[in-house]
């Protein structure tokens, strides 16, 4: 697969010193989803807007379907549609009106027919005569989803597109982006929330700080994250383990008093049931069990501490 | 050149503009009459007349030109800084246009409603005196591009403004007084030596001037330095809005 966004060593320092974006390299593939995960200030709107034309670069260089960001900007903007994060309407224009100006704004020639397709999948079709400011919150999300649409954008650019939206909205708006995917359309969406990013990415990316942490396979960073650790505190401590306990890789701590076992949520089977069995048939007495996930904050925060090498 | 969204972006301001038809229209035709009223009957009767026109009639082009210059600084400067306003500024910076052809959309929607009231206007004015016109070329040129040169004006005001406040304080503070002084409503000789001078630092007078000379065939300034004049000026707004693109001054972070 070809990449269509190609991002390499870009920085965004504003006038006053603040770094918004350092050093920022990533490379999307036609026709994945890949989410952005971060928290506020970190740099993913800035991302976004460096590549879409509203934001200007201070160093580095911008590909999208293979033309630069600058030298063919024609080019490469017709390729992308944005969705951004505030809701930016003008209040009193129609919603088919400004679907069309969208679409003429970027070149193409006027087609009822398509915009009626779009609306239609975005449930918009009978609000069409409606004045934006008719219409409610999640209504208006859905307008400029189909105004980014309305030039058939190969790569689309969601900033937080389920913020402060409620959860059925936010399973209507997977639904979108997955007939979208279908349709063979490039999604990258920003986002706070961990369960959308497993939801529909097939991709995350983690940025904090204006670095890009990770990026990597939902999948491996699921298992990373479905980590548990369960720990086993015993009323006596013990110098050592018991041999029957070998096969689980319990971790003793210096104390003696605690075990630590680590364990797959998603496996079907977690082991707990038996280990605690063979703790008790050991002969140990158990005083507390406890268990512990990594959250995606425990993740940021390692990340941020690990690699930038101060406190977050 | 990306003419689709050229048309898309003149399209959608028109579209304001006739959403909006009985107040685009009827305040400067009623404020015009008011006008005629005024200046025409009530203080015209007492003006003989002005280098060899009647009263009434010199006024019409200082009329027309106070309306289009007005006009086509509100249209304009509205007509960009509404989306600046409400946010929808991320659209015309992400979208596949340049900076001619955003300001071909934007100024050209504003000219042609200022013009459209300009010539309103006229006609309005035949109801209420006799006109002839002189050089119909020359009055359309001077017509066209002064609606085009204070659109321009005025997109960049729209711009530069941060609030609703600063949108009006550049036509209220500066082009106000300029038009009002620039000989709309009199021929610059009938003003003492000193302030015929200070007149002259005023670029509106050359406009009105020049318009006037058009509809009459007598100008308060050569005909030509008022065609420099508004040509520069036209050229000096659009030398200002390439900077304004080129940098991202009030647009682009």
């Amino acid at each position: 697969m070809a990449a269509i966004l190609e991002v390499d060593g870009l920085r965004k320092a504003y006038a006053d010193g603040f770094e918004a974006l350092k050093n920022v390299s990533l490379q999307i593939e036609q026709g994945e989803i890949v989410a952005l995960l971060g928290p506020n200030g970190a740099g993913k709107t800035t991302l976004i807007s460096t590549i879409c034309g509203i934001t200007q670069a201070t160093a580095g260089s911008v590909r999208v379907g293979g033309f630069d960001i600058i030298r063919d900007f024609r080019a490469a903007r017709s390729i992308i549609g944005l969705v951004p994060q505030e809701i930016n309407l003008e209040p009193f224009e129609r919603v088919i009106n400004t679907v069309n100006f969208s679409r003429g704004l970027f070149g193409k020639p006027r087609d009822d027919a398509k915009v009626e397709e779009i609306l239609r999948q975005l449930s918009l079709w009978d609000k069409k005569d409606n004045q934006i400011r008719e219409l409610s919150g999640g209504m208006k999300r859905r307008v400029l989803i189909a105004k980014a649409l309305s030039h058939e954008p190969r790569l689309l650019f969601l900033d937080e597109p389920t913020a402060g939206v409620d959860v059925e909205l936010r399973k209507d708006m997977w639904d979108v982006v997955a007939r979208l995917k279908s349709s063979g359309v490039t999604i990258v969406l920003t986002t706070h929330y961990i369960e959308e990013a497993e939801a529909i990415a097939d991709r995350v990316g983690v940025i904090a700080k204006g670095e890009m942490l990770l990026i990597e396979e939902k999948v491996q960073l699921m298992q990373r994250m479905g980590q548990k650790q369960l720990d086993v505190q015993l009323t006596a401590p013990v110098t050592q383990l018991p041999e029957t306990l070998e096969k689980y890789d319990l971790l003793l701590s210096d104390d003696g008093a605690t075990l630590t076992y680590s364990y797959d949520t998603r496996a079907d089977r977690t082991g707990i049931t038996k280990l605690l069995s063979d703790v008790s048939a050991s002969g140990l007495v158990l005083r507390d069990v406890v268990t512990r996930q990594s959250s995606l904050e425990d993740i940021f925060v390692d990340l941020v501490h690990t690699e930038t090498g101060d406190a977050a | 050149m990306n003419l689709i969204a050229i048309r898309a972006i003149f399209a959608f301001e028109m579209a304001r503009f006739f959403r909006t038809i009985a107040q685009s229209l009827i305040s400067p035709v009623l404020s015009t009459s008011l006008y005629f009223v005024v200046f025409g009957a009530a203080i015209g009767s007492r003006i003989q007349e002005v280098e060899g026109v009647s009263y009434g009639a010199f006024i019409v082009p200082g009329l027309i030109m106070l309306s289009v210059i007005t006009q086509s600084i509100s249209n304009a400067s509205f007509g960009i800084y509404f989306p600046k306003f409400i946010g929808t500024t991320y659209e015309l910076l992400s979208a596949p246009v340049n900076f001619l052809e955003i300001v071909a959309g934007y100024v050209g929607a504003a000219a042609t409603k200022a013009l459209i009231i300009g010539i309103i206007i006229l006609v309005t004015a035949f109801f209420f005196v006799d006109i002839t016109i002189a050089h119909p070329i020359a009055m359309v040129l001077f017509l066209l591009l002064t609606c085009l040169s204070f659109s321009l004006l005025g997109f960049i005001i729209g711009i530069w403004a941060s609030s609703f406040e600063q949108l009006q304080l550049v036509p209220l503070l500066v082009i106000t007084p300029l038009v009002f002084l620039g000989g709309a409503f009199y021929s610059i000789s009938m003003l003492p030596p000193v302030w015929q001078t200070i007149s002259l630092f005023n670029p509106v007078v050359y406009l009105v001037s020049g318009f006037r000379w058009s509809f009459f065939g007598a100008a308060d300034v050569p005909i030509f330095l008022s065609l420099v004049a508004i040509a520069g000026f036209t050229l000096a707004c659009l030398v200002v809005i390439w900077w304004i693109f080129k940098t991202g001054w009030r647009l682009r972070q």
